[in-house]
């Protein structure tokens, strides 16, 4: 085996170990029939497949596609002003870039209660609008699509924010002073410029938000207290309460394939390379 | 001649650092004008205020004698070719000049285009990319780009630095014919004091964020003011006090013949440069001196004494 072969196989054992082997027991998990108590059992079927069909499930999907479209395009609303900021800024980038990465530092999990503790009928926002009087009923902040979509955002903000800073970063900065020079406007220099330039970080940026967003399960269930059902909570709702793995594997390929094809569609319409 | 451009007590101070301490100038309208330094001088500096990526701290930037301070660069009528022509990758040729056009809604955006893709000698390459482009066509794109809008000052960043030397000379015709032609005032910082006398109607030399002196080529090289611009201009040699151009100092072997202006010496050394033979002297003052002979001068040997002469009308003289 030569040197490289070698610096490979760590890679391979964990790929294949950790991605391929979960993956074909998931295939055949979507295949099989489901046990009384959870689990799976004989004989192999494709019955699952075609419970997908089910309007029911079709319109999770549609509604998780939607959702996760709209987070994307909301952090890239969000994150590209910032990146710009954090890009032009003379002193402090990387206290700002800090900042931005700061929500890693603690689980998502725990994040996302302190949401739910300030968009609750008691919580924060809540009781201090109460108390100023600008409303006199709690507002239904909380439990809803808005907050699943808040969640999302905020989750994923980061992930936008730093490949989009990574090629304002790298772009020369005499590039925004030509066409000033040239006479265009602020508004006109970042939608005519900047903005197409620094296109392989706003895609990466929508990718690394888009995919995750649209299997996301956690803020949905927390955020949206079960009333806002999508994919990642159908698939969990199939392994937990409903024990139809079955079905659980088979939603979960569904993802994955979804996920596959508009990556793949998405990157045949663009000739040059990602990043 | 009326002047377009002036500059009046022009200071710029970045923080622990004076770039420009006071900077006077007045440019006339039509005219071929170069600021030229060592780096650090303070003339890119210059440009900047001029274009509005910076404010100066205090002083004034006239245009048409209109101070224009406070304009914003996209406010003002002067356009830059940066030394990295910072052309915009995505856009074409022609979709890079159109630029400025466009932002200004101008008519006849095509025709102007097209003649300013023939004078600049693009015809043909309009829709590559950047990245397609040669760097000498890069630098016509970025010429081009600028002259369509027809600024009243076009400011040129060091443009030629990024090509070849011999394409570098080639495009100095170029520049300064294009100049000629169009009669738009170009502005150009270089650090080439070569290139600042082969293409300029003036030439203000800088140094630590002064101008040391403004006059013509001939002026500043054969008058110049202090041994600095002497010194950037070209080589000088100083012998007792006074200061005499290498192509203006002879080397001979020794005739015994008096003259009123000349000193002896022995040959160091001597290198050949294919057009000259630069002729190294120690003299007995022990002052060491270059002379520029021609070709054939080569028998001047290492260890050789010779003589050292010159006209009195080549010394230059500083108080």
């Amino acid at each position: 085996m030569r040197l490289r072969s070698w610096f490979l196989f760590p890679t391979w054992v964990w790929m294949t170990v950790l991605f391929l082997a979960p993956l074909a027991i998931v295939l055949a998990y979507s295949l099989l029939t489901r046990g009384t108590y959870g689990g799976v059992g004989q004989p192999w079927t494709l019955e699952n497949y075609s419970r997908l069909l089910d309007p029911l499930y079709l319109a999770i999907l549609l509604r998780s596609f939607v959702m996760a479209a709209a987070a994307t395009a909301l952090c890239l609303l969000l994150g590209f002003p910032a990146a710009l900021f954090i890009a032009r800024a003379e002193r402090h980038r990387n206290l700002y870039l800090q900042l931005v990465m700061l929500p890693f530092w603690t689980s998502f999990l725990v994040r996302t209660y302190a949401w739910m503790f300030l968009l609750r009928d008691t919580g924060l926002i809540n009781t201090m609008l109460l108390k100023i009087g600008i409303i006199h009923g709690p507002l239904p902040l909380l439990y809803n699509d808005g907050a699943v979509l808040l969640g999302l955002v905020y989750g994923y903000l980061p992930f936008t924010v730093l490949p989009i800073y990574a090629t304002l970063e790298r772009m020369d900065p005499a590039l925004a002073e030509a066409a000033a020079d040239l006479g265009a406007r602020p508004w006109t220099t970042v939608l005519r410029v900047i903005a197409p330039l620094s296109k392989p970080g706003i895609i990466a940026g929508a990718v690394l938000v888009f995919i995750p967003c649209l299997g996301a399960y956690l803020t949905p269930d927390l955020l949206g207290g079960g009333r806002t059902v999508l994919v990642g909570n159908l698939v969990q709702n199939q392994f937990t309460t409903a024990r139809d793995w079955p079905f659980g594997s088979v939603v979960s390929i569904a993802l994955m394939a979804l996920v596959t094809v508009l990556l793949w569609a998405f990157l045949r319409t663009r000739k040059e390379p990602l990043v | 001649m009326e002047q377009i451009l002036e500059l009046r007590s022009l200071v710029k101070d970045y923080p622990g650092q004076r770039a420009l301490a006071g900077i006077s100038l007045a440019v006339p309208r039509g005219s071929f004008f170069s600021l030229v330094g060592p780096s650090g001088c303070g003339k890119t500096t210059t440009l900047r205020l001029i274009a509005g990526f910076e404010q100066p701290t205090s002083g004034d930037v006239l245009l048409n004698g209109e101070a224009v301070n406070h304009r914003k660069p996209y406010e003002r009528n002067v356009s830059t070719v940066f030394q990295s022509y910072a052309l915009f990758p995505h856009l074409t040729a022609q979709q890079n000049i159109e630029f400025g056009l466009r932002q200004r809604r101008a008519a006849d955006i095509e025709k102007r285009v097209k003649s300013v893709l023939a004078l600049v000698g693009l015809a043909g390459k309009e829709n590559r990319r950047p990245a397609q482009l040669s760097g000498g066509e890069r630098q016509r794109v970025a010429l081009a780009r600028s002259l369509v809008l027809q600024p009243d000052v076009l400011l040129l960043d060091e443009p030629l630095a990024a090509l070849d030397p011999k394409l570098r000379k080639q495009m100095r015709h170029e520049l300064k014919a294009t100049q000629r032609r169009v009669g738009i005032t170009f502005l150009l910082v270089t650090h080439d004091q070569e290139e600042a006398m082969s293409m300029s109607d003036q030439v203000a030399v800088m140094n630590e964020g002064r101008i040391e002196q403004v006059g013509s080529p001939e002026d500043v090289y054969l008058r110049p003011r202090n041994p600095f611009v002497a010194g950037f201009l070209g080589a000088v040699n100083w012998i007792g006090g006074v200061g005499v151009r290498p192509e203006a100092t002879r080397v001979a072997p020794r005739d015994g013949a008096g003259r009123e202006r000349q000193s002896f010496g022995l040959v160091t050394g001597s290198v050949f440069l294919g057009n000259c033979v630069e002729v190294f002297v120690r003299l007995e003052s022990g002052e060491d001196v270059v002379a520029q002979a021609p070709r054939g001068s080569s028998v001047l040997q290492p260890g050789q004494a010779v003589q050292v002469c010159w006209d009195a009308a080549e010394e230059m003289k500083f108080s």
